[in-house]
């Protein structure tokens, strides 16, 4: 009997195990609320969200793989679909859109309209320059590496900083393919 | 089954298809082939010392997967030659069979690599491996304690692994 088909990230959202929203929007402040304190420096911040980030992505590519069933998407076009409709419902339980692709189909925006993390998140003067969701640019980075891609995600939008939406911009440096890793030495 | 959390583990385990211990050794390997897991319940007979038997059998399946991806005859394009493929591209075995023995593989985009060696005649192990592939995110991915990239040493992914292995096998 062949394997089944990929699932949509509805179906699977829906199956597995939830926590409360609250719940994690207060964690994630909380955790950004003890960098700032340890860390004092924005950029610092904004750095070691992306580090956290990357970290877990790296893990979460087998758990998105495993539950989603997709197979290897044929282009980059086809993962940014997929991070958008499944990924990102199967994980935030909100769906993001795919836009702005540029001419190679290299470059694209992920946008999301609302964003569990920053609910009830508002930025004090001090702490403009801070990228509040930078985490989620971790998580993409850190995910697609793992599918021998490696990419540039950076916000263009923000909306704790005044836009009207968040906005990704994954960009595609290179396909790395696996190569053979023992060296031939017998 | 149930697990810590009473999360489903997806997609539920095949049904048992005999009883009794007949899987001999199963294998786990990253992409950059590191042998992160090494089981054997039925294995008479060594050859090699375990470093030079999973540099064979990682070296085996690197081949096996670009040879089958070279003879394919229904694929359209003309591909790259000598080009390594991403995991999971193009056409991708997933066993064969000796007199003797099994052997089933799955891989993952990621580069995971899973193989699991079994009495020859089994049947399509393709959905066991997805639900051993269900395993070790459940234990090994998500345990904090494991750090990416390097042998996995977890009672609890052993334990249930040798319980599930035992009902498929």
């Amino acid at each position: 009997m062949p394997p089944a088909g990929p699932r949509s990230g509805d179906a699977i959202f829906a199956s597995i195990e939830r926590v409360n929203a609250e719940l994690f929007t207060l964690t994630y402040g909380a955790i950004v609320r003890q960098l700032l304190t340890d860390l004092e420096e924005v950029e610092e911040v904004n750095k070691q969200l992306d580090q956290m980030g990357y970290n877990i992505g790296i893990r979460l590519i087998d758990e998105f793989l495993a539950k989603s069933n997709v197979s290897r998407c044929v282009d980059f076009k086809e993962t940014a679909e997929v991070i958008a409709k499944v990924g990102f419902k199967m994980f935030l339980g909100v769906t993001a859109s795919v836009t702005n692709w540029d001419a190679d189909g290299t470059c694209c925006s992920i946008v999301l309209e609302d964003n569990p993390l920053v609910d009830f998140v508002e930025l004090p003067d001090t702490c403009q320059g801070l990228y509040y969701c930078n985490i989620l640019s971790g998580v993409i980075r850190g995910a697609l590496e793992m599918v021998s891609m490696k990419t540039e995600v950076t916000w263009l939008r923000d909306m704790l900083r005044g836009d009207d939406a968040y906005e990704l911009q994954v960009k595609l440096l290179k396909q790395v393919p696996e190569e053979y890793p023992y060296k031939d030495d017998e | 089954m149930q697990f810590f959390g009473g999360s489903e583990i997806s997609p539920s385990p095949p049904a048992p298809t005999a009883t009794g211990n007949n899987a001999h050794m199963m294998y786990v390997f990253n992409r950059d082939g590191v042998c992160l897991f090494y089981r054997e319940w039925n294995r008479p007979l060594h050859t090699l010392n375990p470093p030079q038997d999973h540099k064979l059998m990682f070296g085996l399946l690197f081949s096996l997967k670009s040879l089958t991806a070279k003879m394919d005859p229904t694929s359209a394009e003309k591909g790259n030659r000598g080009v390594p493929q991403l995991p999971g591209q193009g056409c991708s075995f997933h066993s064969f069979r000796t007199n003797t023995y099994k052997l089933s593989f799955l891989e993952s985009p990621s580069g995971i690599k899973i193989i699991l060696v079994t009495h020859p005649r089994t049947g399509d192990l393709r959905n066991s491996l997805k639900y051993i592939y269900n395993l070790y995110v459940e234990y090994v991915v998500k345990n904090p304690l494991y750090a990416p990239g390097t042998p996995i040493r977890c009672e609890l992914f052993n334990t249930t692994l040798d319980q599930y292995v035992r009902s498929i096998a």
